[in-house]
């Protein structure tokens, strides 16, 4: 009896060994398994937190109660308008941004002449927060779409900008002379050959970005706004409705989640030749 | 003496500038390489041998001398010189036979002439039934494979090969030499190839250069009078061995200078 549990146990001790080398792959059961858990567990705590009364409910509110909140606003608020209000000035803002920062980032990274031009320019405004741009644009355009827009492009554009570069230079050296040695000219290295090779690094590059413009969202709509997710977060703080503003920051992060995972599907079905 | 040569590296030298220092990279080459000819280049890592091959191909410059092709001074790449790298440099995005095929598009063959010259070069280099695989799913034997092929399917006047063995296990490295051998018997073109493996360099060339340690010169020539087709079982023949040993000792010399000279620095 003793014999034939101790090998047992051994394996035992073994597998879960193996699950602490670095970098070992582990079963994508116990992979989703260990992702869904963490969820539960935030859940679980969240839940215990409130439903004992521990926290006051103004401070947070049961997971029922935003749930409850959350239908209110659907049903009551018009959440939907907000909805659409906010992902479209994401989008026309990140798009604006990446129609012109993706060939400006693609100049940089493949010529000397214009990565001396560009980059400290670049360099020097991504430094400067996008939220402190909120007065002066509210100033020079007012409150309307095209202020917010303008506060997604500028945290967005210039990082951008420099990530793409980033992309192009490190498209290897070797790949673009063996394209010369194969009768390719200057022009046809470029859209050939590094244009094709910088794609994926692009895409990802995009990914990240419109991750960064949905937080600029909220910031651009808490001030002097009049729609929008970031604005039913600062109307709900006014009247203390605490389950609102969190389920309006939990919209935003599902938000961003769903794109961020159309990006990588998007990426799998153009770039099947990646390793 | 003068017998008009394929290729002619003229009185090459390549110095480096740098921090008011200047090193000699190469110092004064002059090499024929004959029409049909395979010739390497063996030389003690440092010695400049690649840098002397990259000039051939039009990819870096000398500080002096020149290059003529068939004549012809070169100024930089072209079709008429196929290169092959150490790393692998198929362009993923591509297909086995549209990496082939790359250089013919490029030059304007029309499509169906493309997919011909294509389809014979992948079977060349026994590729047959990988033309629709992504380069990801290659070894890195297989790699170098459809690498010869892209730069042979552009017919070009010599072909260029630096170290494009070197990354690969020794087993494989065994099997692509025979291939490299077979292909050239067959397409008798003009091969210029760089290595330091003296055993490579002789089974593969019908003459061999040996390179001093830095600044690089030409310190020996070896004759290999090895009949063709060559065959793995040659590497334990006397004659083998003989020009293996007198090959070794003459690189051995440069390895060690070229020890010396970093301690020195």
């Amino acid at each position: 009896m003793q014999n034939s549990q101790e090998p047992n146990i051994e394996r035992a001790r073994r597998r879960l060994g193996d699950l602490l080398n670095p970098r070992e792959p582990i079963p994508t059961g116990l992979y989703i398994s260990l992702s869904i858990g963490s969820f539960a567990v935030l859940l679980v705590v969240w839940a215990a937190l409130t439903y004992s009364k521990f926290i006051d409910p103004l401070f947070l509110p049961t997971p029922t109660r935003v749930f409850q909140a959350g239908l209110d606003l659907f049903l009551e608020f018009g959440f939907t308008t907000d909805i659409l209000n906010s992902t479209y000035r994401v989008m026309l803002g990140f798009v604006i941004a990446a129609v012109i920062g993706v060939p400006l980032g693609l100049l940089m990274g493949t010529f000397k002449v214009a990565e001396a031009l560009i980059e400290p320019i670049m360099g020097f405004i991504r430094y400067m927060p996008a939220s402190a741009f909120i007065p002066l644009f509210i100033l020079w355009v007012g409150i309307g779409d095209v202020e917010k827009v303008a506060i997604i492009f500028v945290g967005s554009f210039f990082q951008l900008v420099l990530m793409v570069a980033v992309v192009a230079k490190n498209v290897h050296q070797d790949m673009l002379e063996t394209a010369y040695t194969l009768g390719a000219k200057r022009i046809q290295v470029i859209w050939k050959v590094l244009l094709p090779a910088s794609l994926p690094g692009i895409l990802d590059t995009l990914r990240i970005i419109v991750g960064w413009a949905w937080t600029y969202i909220v910031v651009a709509e808490l001030v002097a706004s009049s729609s929008g997710i970031g604005y039913m977060i600062i109307s709900a703080q006014r009247m203390l409705r605490t389950g609102s503003i969190i389920f309006g920051i939990l919209t935003i992060g599902v938000l961003g989640l769903v794109t961020d995972y159309s990006f990588k599907w998007l990426h799998q079905k153009l770039f099947p030749w990646v390793e | 003496m003068d017998e008009a040569a394929k290729l002619h590296i003229q009185q090459i030298s390549k110095v480096y500038r740098g921090d008011g220092h200047e090193v000699i990279a190469i110092d004064g080459i002059d090499l024929r390489i004959r029409n049909r000819e395979f010739a390497t280049i063996l030389g003690p890592s440092g010695c400049g041998k690649s840098t002397l091959l990259r000039i051939a191909a039009g990819l870096a410059k000398p500080t002096q001398g020149l290059v003529r092709l068939d004549g012809q001074t070169i100024s930089g790449p072209g079709q008429d010189r196929g290169m092959v790298f150490q790393s692998y440099t198929l362009f993923p995005w591509l297909t086995v036979k549209e990496n082939i095929q790359f250089g013919l598009g490029l030059s304007g063959t029309d499509r169906v002439q493309q997919e011909q010259i294509a389809q014979e070069f992948v079977e060349k280099v026994g590729l047959k039934g990988f033309e629709r695989v992504y380069p990801k799913a290659l070894s890195g034997g297989m790699k170098q494979r459809v690498a010869i092929a892209r730069a042979l399917a552009n017919n070009p006047a010599i072909l260029l090969l630096d170290e494009p063995f070197g990354a690969l296990d020794a087993q494989t490295r065994s099997l692509m030499q025979e291939l490299l051998t077979q292909v050239w018997e067959e397409l008798h073109i003009t091969i210029l190839f760089v290595t330091h493996d003296v055993e490579e360099a002789i089974f593969l060339s019908d003459r061999v250069f040996v390179m001093t340690a830095r600044p690089g010169r030409i310190k020996a020539e070896i004759d290999v009078p090895l009949e063709r087709p060559r065959r793995y079982e040659m590497k334990s023949s006397e004659t083998f061995r003989h020009l293996k040993k007198r090959a070794l000792d003459l690189i051995r010399e440069e390895a060690i200078k070229a020890t010396q000279y970093k301690d020195g620095e």
